[in-house]
């Protein structure tokens, strides 16, 4: 199925209702059937598990809060150094350091959601089956609207290529997941494939209820002088502003080929602009990661000026411009 | 977009950090270090020594902050609510800092991290020092010698030229030893060549340590021989500084004798520096390795608990 670009044109900017106050915005989203106050969350593995941002401000003014990656046993992640600086991005490769999946409901979601906080919880594994479990462990949970399925994890079967460069191999996770979950899906996917809306096909044929696009692509740095390269596992994710192109193609790409599907859009959002990007590529919400680490006020001033920006342009709500791209 | 200067976001909870929007007062050199010094009221009244703070930095190409010990507290006269901090200058985020000028606006979050924490006792402090590692200890100096207690100094550097601030150090200190690298002032060799001889003469109780990894571990491994407890502050490589990224991870030794990669930004930098695990960190390089999960029959055997007892009651409940 294709998806029709929305046209606004003039008569219809006219004939919209045009809000009095930036307070009448209407900010609310639905994702997947969750309702969202707003369409600002949390990129995985940016936001540890909440409390620490929280320390700033009331984290529960966010839309949700999609949190660390969560695995079956928990994970020491991998050597130092971890991340490295690049142009207008970076280089990480944490390894998915966590408690593991008892510990996290043990000491992580309780504080959640006794704040009230909307979470989404960020699962990952080298199997099938790993995937499962944790699934299973995060059945009626409180706090818990969704599961995202970080599928950019190396799987064991296949030489450690991660799941998400295979349809098939995503959608057996995908699938093993949907049985346990009941909330709905996220699969988290990578732009590093030669089809996206080919991976992103099986992985909603599999039972995803929709899609967070994209993780960090895979990058490396080396120093010149030494020779070492800058993270001690060689390769890391690239994330930040510097992927943000890639992310935007990648959502309007998937967005086109499945516009029923909600996906939340990800890699380098850091102002009002960018956000408006994103939903206008198809985006539904937004997770916004590596400006976190710049700005740890980053997520509430979205909120904020996407009010404004909204107001100012006489938008009465954001989840009209879903999709809005203007052909030239 | 830079916000006007005095601009405090955040809770202003006593203990939670804030962002604010800090006018520099003056940028000097001193030495072959930078000293820098800026306007930060809500920061400065939160602010312990061993705490940082987090700068962003205006360079081409950057992107994250920069972190930078607190070296000094101004709470009253005509400075009240300044932070300073001293800095070697060799990256482009340090190379940019050498370049603001009195009045441009710094955007800085902190404090940040764990305070070195305070004896409940009564006994003579020792502070190992080294290069710019020293700039926060006079912080500390300052505070100590404010409760009462003796402070004696350790000031290291590879060369006379790259030890730091002398003056205040005697100043605010009982006794300061100097050690160079290359002799080219005090005693030639490293800061743990005269630790015994300096801890003996002041009956030291307590040993706390600023510098380079490298330093950190020799000094711990020294102290852990003499049966004195240290606390060192560490320096990681940091994206956040606010415990969100776990990219500044060290390998601690735990009680029940395992091994945990704690974050430096959060549960540090300032560390019990007998539980660093430093033989699993690449210490002369700067990569840590992962430890194995099993159990350090070290770590749990009778002496570390009596260790840990000590301790205890030495720092009170923390
Ligand atoms: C808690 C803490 C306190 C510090 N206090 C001081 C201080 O008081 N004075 C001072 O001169 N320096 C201090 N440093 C080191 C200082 O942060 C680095 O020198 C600075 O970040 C280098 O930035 P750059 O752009 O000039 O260098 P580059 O080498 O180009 O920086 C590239 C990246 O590596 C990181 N990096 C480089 N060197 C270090 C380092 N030694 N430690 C941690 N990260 C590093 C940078 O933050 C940046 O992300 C401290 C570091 C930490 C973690
Ligand atoms: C330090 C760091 C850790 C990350 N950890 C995870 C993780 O555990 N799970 C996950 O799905 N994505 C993880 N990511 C990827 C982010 O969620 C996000 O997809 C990516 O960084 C792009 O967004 P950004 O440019 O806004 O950071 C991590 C990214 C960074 C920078
Ligand atoms: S620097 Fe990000 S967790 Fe410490």
């Amino acid at each position: 199925m294709s998806a029709e670009v929305r046209r606004v044109d003039a008569s219809e900017l006219a004939a919209r209702e045009v809000p009095e106050t930036e307070a009448e915005v209407d900010l609310a989203v639905d994702l997947a059937g969750i309702h969202l106050d707003n369409p600002i969350t949390t990129a995985s593995g940016c936001f540890a598990s909440g409390r620490e941002v929280d320390r700033f401000y009331d984290i529960t003014e966010l839309g949700a809060i999609v949190v660390k990656s969560i695995t079956r046993e928990p994970r020491q992640g991998l050597p130092t150094p971890r991340m490295a600086e690049t142009p207008a991005g970076m280089l990480n490769a944490i390894g998915l350091q966590n408690p593991g999946v008892e510990a996290w409901l043990e000491h992580d979601l309780p504080w959640l959601a006794e704040r009230g906080a909307k979470v989404i919880a960020s699962i990952a594994g080298t199997t099938p089956d790993d995937f499962r479990h944790v699934a299973r462990a995060l059945r009626r949970q409180p706090g818990i609207v969704a599961l995202e399925v970080n599928l950019s994890c190396p799987n064991v079967s296949h030489r450690g290529l991660v799941f998400a460069c295979s349809g098939p191999d995503s959608a057996e996770v995908i699938s093993a997941v949907h049985r346990e979950a009941e909330v709905p899906v996220l699969a988290k996917l990578t732009a590093d494939v030669t089809d996206l809306p080919g991976v992103a096909e099986q992985v909603v044929a599999a039972g995803a209820d929709g899609l967070t696009l994209i993780n960090t692509l895979l990058g490396m740095a080396i120093d010149p002088d030494t020779g070492h390269p800058e993270l001690a596992n060689t390769y890391g994710g690239l994330s930040g502003p510097a992927i943000r192109p890639v992310a935007v193609r990648a959502v309007h790409q998937v967005h086109q080929a499945l516009p029923d599907v909600p996906i939340i859009g990800c890699g380098g959002v850091r102002e009002v602009g960018d956000v408006i990007q994103f939903v206008r590529a198809g985006a539904s919400a937004v997770a916004v990661g590596t400006s976190t680490f710049v700005d740890p006020f980053v997520g509430q001033h979205l909120i904020g000026g996407l009010r404004r920006w909204l107001g100012e342009r006489g938008f009465a709500s954001i989840a009209e411009l879903r999709g809005a791209v203007q052909p030239w | 977009m830079v916000s006007p200067a005095g601009n405090v976001e955040g809770r202003r909870d006593a203990d939670t950090p804030v962002r604010a929007q800090c006018e520099v007062l003056t940028r000097r050199r001193e030495g072959v270090y930078w000293h820098l010094s800026f306007s930060a009221r809500e920061i400065a009244e939160r602010a312990r020594p061993g705490q940082f703070v987090n700068l962003a930095v205006d360079a081409p190409g950057t992107l994250l902050r920069r972190p930078f010990s607190i070296a000094k507290v101004s709470s009253k006269g005509p400075y009240a609510g300044t932070i300073d901090v001293v800095f070697d200058a060799h990256g482009p985020g340090t190379r940019w800092l050498t370049t603001v000028e009195p009045h441009d606006v710094l955007d800085v979050i902190g404090p940040l991290g764990t305070p070195f924490p305070l004896p409940q006792r009564k006994v003579p402090c020792l502070l190992v020092g080294g290069g710019y590692g020293t700039a926060p200890l006079l912080f500390l100096a300052d505070v100590l010698t404010r409760k009462g207690l003796r402070t004696d100094m350790i000031v290291g550097a590879a060369t006379r030229e790259r030890l730091f601030d002398i003056i205040e150090a005697k100043r605010s200190s009982a006794s300061v030893t100097l050690t160079t690298e290359d002799g080219s002032a005090g005693t030639q060799g490293r800061v743990t060549d005269v630790l015994d001889r300096v801890a003996t003469a002041s009956r030291t109780g307590v040993v706390y340590a600023c510098g380079p990894n490298p330093m950190l571990a020799a000094v711990s491994e020294r102290c852990r021989e003499l049966g004195l407890p240290v606390q060192v502050a560490v320096e990681e490589r940091m994206a956040c500084g606010i415990g969100v990224c776990f990219t500044c991870v060290l390998p601690m030794h735990t009680a029940d004798g395992s091994v945990r990669m704690v974050r430096s930004c959060l549960e540090g930098p300032v560390l019990d520096g007998a539980r660093v695990a430093w033989e699993q960190t690449g210490v002369g390089g700067t990569s840590v390795a992962i430890p194995p999960a099993a159990t350090s029959a070290a770590a749990t055997s009778a002496a570390d608990a009596q260790r840990r007892a000590r301790e205890r009651e030495l720092w009170g409940e923390r």
